[in-house]
């Protein structure tokens, strides 16, 4: 080597790194390498045993390392592009809690010889020669279990990124193995394949959207760090402010689009509809979180000193998202569009208590989306158990239209029944999550918020009503409207299915009525490193 | 002391130069015999004129040597600059490196065994 080109290759100093504190991530994603092996060389007749209880295993590991470790050990490490901290410790704890109920969901066969939602040969419909032939020639639907690992492994990393690019690549390793998720459904396989691809393309847009700004914040502050980029912030630089209030409001489409939000909320009523019910149920619960706790630390660390740049922007899409998510849920006929436009509202719920820009703010959304999470998968579990009869007695596909669902009350009153309190959850009745949530961010809103946070409580309760009034129809039809001429049936759940809708409605009901532990762990966990 | 970019100068030129000159010099002294394998489309098989066969579509066995190709491809890309600093970053980057290829190691088993590299 050249003297002149020694000089330009700085001494290297090894990162430091605390695994502890980093121990979840890497049991994840080391799990899902063991589950890639596991599809590339286990006789394929014990790869779905051996994938679920390899995912199970996994994630229950990273929870005990979480518990045992990290809980205690707040840290920044690997030169400060991971954070672990109050808010990133409890999302990781809750996202692997549900992120089990969410496999439990998928691993159900219902009597079948592999995972029954996925196809294992996207050319062939279920129950045909074609997929005999598949089966036989060695294609499984067990690959899912890998994917839903890897997307775990993002979703513990992008709430404790630490800069822009490691947030970004947490955004990518979540999101990927998501559009393929998507697309695997094994029965109405083309809205399958038409989501998959919207969920990717628009998906793609928004990380371009992302790294927009990451470059123009890079070229504002010289570094990508967080805690940087609020330094340089608050030496404010009125000349550069051309570059650092784009940069905002683009990283914030790219987070605001997982999330949901009006305007970037158009693939989520296809995405939910045509993912298989495990794959949306998993999806809506812990990308919502994921992604929510990505915002909150941008919001409350990066861009904490510019936030009268962005505020008002931010402001208008949450109460775009409440009114938007909530009208158009009044006019599905489908529903699981109909949870989709539900989540799109809830969404805007949230957006409320991360713009209070307080510690009470965080605490709000930290509960609302733990009692969101379990609620949501408990849902989507009882959508997946509703079926319209197949060919010759074996299991049809959802009976996903509304009318189907008419008079389900009086022949399966606890499913029904189960199904309508999770509804009423939604919809913030006492009693149920949904309400102690909703005031875990509304009322930091109005303390905090200002004028501003006053005017997204009012809407908010409005647009609670709104959906209310969804719900509470929905609920009318299963129990007081008599039951119309298609034939449905609701499947006997095995003991997966069954664990994952009691402890997501359990959850549901501890949260309501004695929801003391969960929001004073919340509040404890409230405080971001910087 | 010259610019450290001067090596790189001559380099792209001298690149540039001896790509221009095979051309010329190919062209200029080589015998002309032409017969229907050499007018045929390189490469890929595919007849882009004057109409694509099969309507445009090509096989997505394509798409999936492509696909594997820029994984083993962006692989190599890494271990470029880890090569060359390999004497300052110690055992740390080693490991790391390691670690890094084990991964990759993973995908390329899963393709072995799953079938990906079998073209038929």
């Amino acid at each position: 080597m050249t003297p002149a080109v020694t000089t330009l290759v700085p001494a290297f100093e090894a990162v430091k790194v605390d695994y502890t504190a980093i121990a979840p991530i890497l049991i994840v994603f080391g799990g899902s390498m063991v589950g890639v092996l596991v599809e590339a060389f286990a006789p394929r007749r014990s790869r779905h045993t051996t994938q679920v209880a390899l995912t199970l295993v996994t994630l229950a590991a990273a929870l005990g390392a979480l518990l045992l470790w990290s809980r205690d050990n707040h840290a920044k490490t690997l030169g400060g592009s991971i954070v672990i901290d109050g808010p990133a410790v409890f999302l990781q704890g809750t996202l692997l809690v549900l992120s089990i109920l969410g496999v439990l969901t998928m691993a159900e066969k219902w009597g079948g010889q592999d995972a029954d939602a996925f196809t294992p040969m996207g050319a062939a419909t279920p129950g045909s020669p074609q997929e005999a032939a598949a089966a036989r020639a060695g294609f499984t639907t067990s690959e899912v279990f890998p994917l839903t690992l890897i997307a775990v492994g993002g979703m513990l990393l992008f709430p404790a990124a630490g800069d822009l690019i490691t947030a970004f690549i947490a955004l990518e390793v979540l999101s990927l193995p998501l559009y393929i998720m998507t697309g695997l459904a094994r029965r109405r396989r083309l809205l399958s394949q038409e989501a998959s691809l919207k969920y990717f393309l628009l998906g793609a847009f928004s990380s371009a959207f992302f790294l927009f700004g990451a470059a123009l914040l890079f070229a504002y502050a010289g570094s990508l760090d967080f805690d940087k980029i609020a330094s340089v912030t608050a030496a404010a630089d009125p000349a550069l402010e051309g570059l650092l209030v784009p940069g905002v409001l683009l990283v914030l489409i790219g987070l605001l689009f997982k999330v949901g939000a009006v305007p970037f909320h158009s693939w989520t009523p296809d995405a939910y509809q045509g993912a298989p019910t495990p794959v949306t149920g998993f999806m809506a619960a812990c990308t919502k979180l994921a992604a929510f706790g990505a915002i909150l630390r941008v919001a409350y660390v990066a861009f904490d000193g510019s936030r009268w740049d962005w505020r008002v922007e931010v402001i208008a899409v949450a109460i775009l998202t409440m009114v938007v998510g909530s009208v158009l849920s009044v006019t599905q006929t489908d529903v699981k569009r109909l949870l989709a436009y539900s989540s799109v509202a809830h969404a805007g719920f949230i957006l409320v208590g991360v713009l209070a820009f307080s510690r009470q703010g965080v605490q709000g959304v930290l509960f609302y989306l733990v009692a969101y999470g379990f609620t949501t998968i408990a849902a989507f579990a009882i959508v997946s158990m509703v079926r319209a009869g197949g060919p010759d007695g074996s299991v049809g596909s959802e009976a996903s239209h509304l009318s189907q669902w008419a008079g389900l009350g009086k022949e399966h009153p606890v499913v029904a029944g189960v199904f309508a309190f999770l509804l009423l959850a939604f919809a913030g009745i006492p009693l149920t999550s949904g309400f102690t949530a909703k005031f875990a961010v509304f009322a930091p809103a109005v303390a905090d918020g200002g004028r501003a946070g006053v005017t997204m409580a009012i809407v908010g309760v409005l647009c609670s009503a709104i959906t209310g009034f969804v719900y509470v129809r929905l609920i009318v039809l299963m129990f007081f409207t008599e039951a119309g001429s298609d034939e449905v049936e609701v499947l006997v759940p095995s003991a997966l299915t069954t664990v994952a809708v009691t402890v997501g409605t359990a959850a549901t009901v501890l949260l309501g009525i004695a929801p003391g532990l969960v929001l004073s762990l919340a509040d404890s966990a409230s405080q971001f490193i910087r | 002391m010259t610019s450290p970019y001067i090596p790189l100068l001559f380099l792209v030129a001298l690149g540039g130069g001896f790509a221009v000159f095979s051309v010329l010099i190919a062209g200029l002294t080589g015998p002309k015999r032409y017969n229907r394998a050499k007018v045929d489309a390189y490469e890929c098989g595919i007849e882009p004129t004057p109409q694509a066969s099969g309507g445009g579509k090509v096989p997505i066995k394509y798409y999936l040597t492509a696909m594997l190709f820029i994984i083993f491809d962006v692989e190599s890309v890494f271990l470029y600059p880890f090569a060359t600093a390999f004497d300052k970053l110690g055992l740390f980057a080693l490991v790391e490196m390691v670690l890094f290829i084990l991964t990759v190691f993973v995908a390329y088993s899963y393709v072995w065994r799953r079938g990906g590299l079998d073209w038929d």
